[in-house]
């Protein structure tokens, strides 16, 4: 694998790493972080499927001296979705935090009524 | 006759498209126009499926090379039996449910019914659900996917109540979740067979080495897993869809997990033939029924509790496609046919319940059956009909798929089959606690709210929802309105309760009963399309041929 392919391979780790790390946490802004980065990793994967990735796509027309131009138009469709839905999820986080203050995940609401029943009358 | 049938296959995504952009021209300033364009979209949308089923049925399936590029170049739309059939189903639901929203939109004098984009994002939806069941090119069903997804995301935070809000944020990370993992399989995909147009890969799967073909399937899987909500992936869907509008719900617990149901049949099928994960969604299978239908008997919501039953019906069809067999696949789609109809029907009821007995929230409620007998009968027939008594269609759907186990044979298909009955009878006593509750027993005094009640809608000064505070949220107090409050908007309007319902309501739920019926009428027929269906997609090469009549190059 040449070394342009092989510096992107070391990206895609490392933002699925992070990605995934943001996903779990609290905050919903951080969890849109973790969906960004997430997404990133997935489009750069998409173009990690064609092995000639640092040639162009279309100037010289040479068995070999072109990429493959599919995974390039599948990245750009899946850039145009992910930007959409991010900004969309941006906006329902800003909702949120206008809303109560804070922009925390709340807890399973199953869980939190088995929780009420195993804790003791009193305690509330 | 067969050569015009193909230019049909495109117009059930075409149409909706076209509509909501002309919509989108009007911005919603003239409330009729939008209506009726609506209603006569989805009811050319319902024609075209009508006739694509007959059209597939008599000469088998249909393929159009979008542009005229022929595949695998250009995006191939293929409409065979399962195709045309879903699409069919999937209209005639989401006419019926448009109906109902007007109607719920008239009643409450919400002329733009409910808010202008209402219209345009519904029918988007609708495009992106016949997107999906019409892709003939694994990346066009990722665009189908993500067009239905990103409308839904709309739809369920219609109003933006905060609870609404909350939920609808949860909502849209796991669908995200689920997409990520989706493209990514259909860049491995592309990978490793050189090809996204599914009737060439699942030839090219074939030569792909023994190692790799199983992390494709089961990575696709898990995609589809978590937009069917199939245990342990369905604990975000009882949290998000009752949130909703009641027509919302009634339509996304209907067709949404229903696509990744079909996603699975089609992917299964064509591209992974073989049982090399079929233990695996046995047992995943099981655990979702029974998961499904316990959670359903601790609710005390009927939204919630139809939420977790649509969550334990999704194991039925994950049984059939298990299985493997032309029999099981063949109950599968039955049951998926009758279950869309079933579950759309009950949530659509449960939206008249709020509106006569002014919640959803089962110690509220008390003798509907009295107040209002209609209702008794609308809610009695699709509730009996999903617990599969009798001669109804959920007692033929789910008998198909346990002779299917039956004939199957080894230990854990009989295991199956115990745990199918197992989850019919507790669905018998939710539905039997639902009804003992909401419309037999005598209500409490001033447990039924009054005709003219409006249902509370401010959120400062009442329990907001489950998704308020701790102490609101399952303190005993709070669950006296808590449902009603999140319910009750519509696109900023409360609800106020009637005597008597809304006709359009009532006659899009009447109809909707009567499908529900209808299915057990022409049952026979039903089951044998359904069987030439199983047979069609199991043996692959007439879905491959219609793509390339040439052969595969």
């Amino acid at each position: 694998m040449s070394a342009p392919g092989f510096i992107l391979v070391i990206a895609v780790a490392v933002l699925y790493s992070s990605g995934f790390y943001l996903l779990l946490q609290r905050s919903l802004m951080r969890v849109v972080f973790g969906i960004t980065a997430l997404g990133h990793a997935a489009n750069i994967s998409l173009l990690l499927t064609d092995e000639a990735i640092t040639l162009p796509p279309l100037l010289t027309g040479h068995e070999g001296e072109l990429s493959d131009p599919l995974p390039q138009a599948m990245t750009l469709t899946a850039i145009v979705i992910t930007f959409g839905v991010t900004t969309f999820l941006l906006a329902l986080a800003y909702r949120v935090w206008l809303g109560d203050g804070n922009d925390e995940v709340p807890n399973d609401v199953e869980d939190r009524r088995i929780k009420q029943l195993s804790e003791p009358e009193d305690s509330a | 006759m067969s050569g015009i049938l193909h230019y049909l296959v495109p117009l059930p995504v075409v149409l909706p498209l076209l509509s909501a952009g002309v919509q989108f021209a009007f911005r919603g300033r003239v409330a009729l126009v939008q209506r009726s364009i609506s209603i006569a979209t989805l009811s050319a949308v319902l024609l075209t499926g009508l006739v694509l089923m007959v059209g597939t049925d008599t000469y088998g399936p249909q393929a159009v090379h979008v542009g005229g590029w022929t595949a695998p170049i250009g995006i191939a739309l293929v409409a065979d039996r399962l195709s045309a059939l879903m699409v069919t189903v999937s209209s005639a639901i989401t006419l019926a449910v448009m109906v109902y929203s007007i109607g719920q939109g008239m009643a409450d004098k919400n002329e733009a019914a409910p808010v202008a984009v209402y219209h345009p994002t519904y029918l988007i939806l609708t495009a992106g659900i016949s997107d999906a069941f019409l892709a003939g090119d694994l990346f066009n069903m990722y665009v189908g996917f993500e067009i239905l997804l990103t409308a839904s995301y709309v739809l369920l935070t219609l109003g933006g109540t905060q609870a609404r809000i909350r939920a609808g944020a949860t909502y849209v990370v796991v669908s995200l979740l689920s997409s990520l993992i989706f493209l990514i399989t259909v860049g491995l995909a592309y990978a490793a067979t050189g090809t996204v147009n599914l009737a060439q890969m699942s030839v090219r799967l074939a030569g792909v080495p023994d190692e790799l073909r199983p992390v494709l399937q089961v990575m696709l899987l898990t995609a589809f897993a978590i937009k069917a909500a199939m245990f342990p992936l369905s604990a975000w869907l009882p949290d998000s869809y009752p949130i909703a509008p009641a027509p919302i719900t009634a339509v996304f617990a209907g067709l949404l997990t229903k696509v990744g149901v079909y996603a699975i049949i089609r992917t299964q099928t064509l591209l992974f033939p073989g049982d090399t994960v079929n233990d695996l969604l046995m047992w995943a299978a099981l655990a979702t029924m029974l998961m499904g239908i316990l959670g359903a008997i601790a609710q005390t919501d009927i939204k919630r509790l139809l939420s977790f039953t649509l969550v334990s019906h999704i194991g039925y069809m994950v049984f059939g496609i298990a299985l493997g067999s032309v029999h099981g696949m063949a109950g599968a789609v039955f049951y998926v046919a009758h279950h869309i109809t079933v579950q759309t029907t009950l949530f659509l009821v449960t939206g008249l319940i709020e509106r006569r007995g002014g919640s959803t929230s089962l110690p509220d409620l008390g003798g509907l059956a009295k107040l209002s007998p209609v209702l008794g009968i609308l809610f009695f027939l699709p509730a009996m009909n999903l617990a599969g008594i009798p001669p109804l269609s959920g007692f033929l759907g789910k008998l198909g798929l346990m002779q299917a186990g039956v004939q199957q044979g080894t230990p854990l298909a009989y295991l199956l089959v115990a745990g199918s009955v197992l989850t019919s009878l507790l669905t018998l006593y939710a539905i039997a606690k639902t009804w003992n509750y909401a419309f037999w027993r005598a209500p409490a005094a001033g447990a039924v709210a009054a005709p003219g009640t409006v249902l509370e809608t401010s959120e400062d000064t009442a329990p907001t929802s489950a998704f308020g505070p701790i102490s609101q949220a399952v303190g005993p107090s709070s669950r006296v309105r808590s449902s009603a409050n999140r319910s009750a908007t519509f696109g900023g309007n409360p609800i106020v309760t009637s005597e008597t319902l809304p006709p359009s309501m009532l006659a899009a739920t009447i109809a909707l009963v009567a499908m529900g019926v209808a299915f057990t009428v022409l049952a026979g027929p039903l089951i044998e399309y359904s069987a030439q269906t199983a047979a069609e997609i199991m043996a692959q090469t007439p879905y491959i041929d219609s793509v390339f009549p040439g052969g595969v190059a």
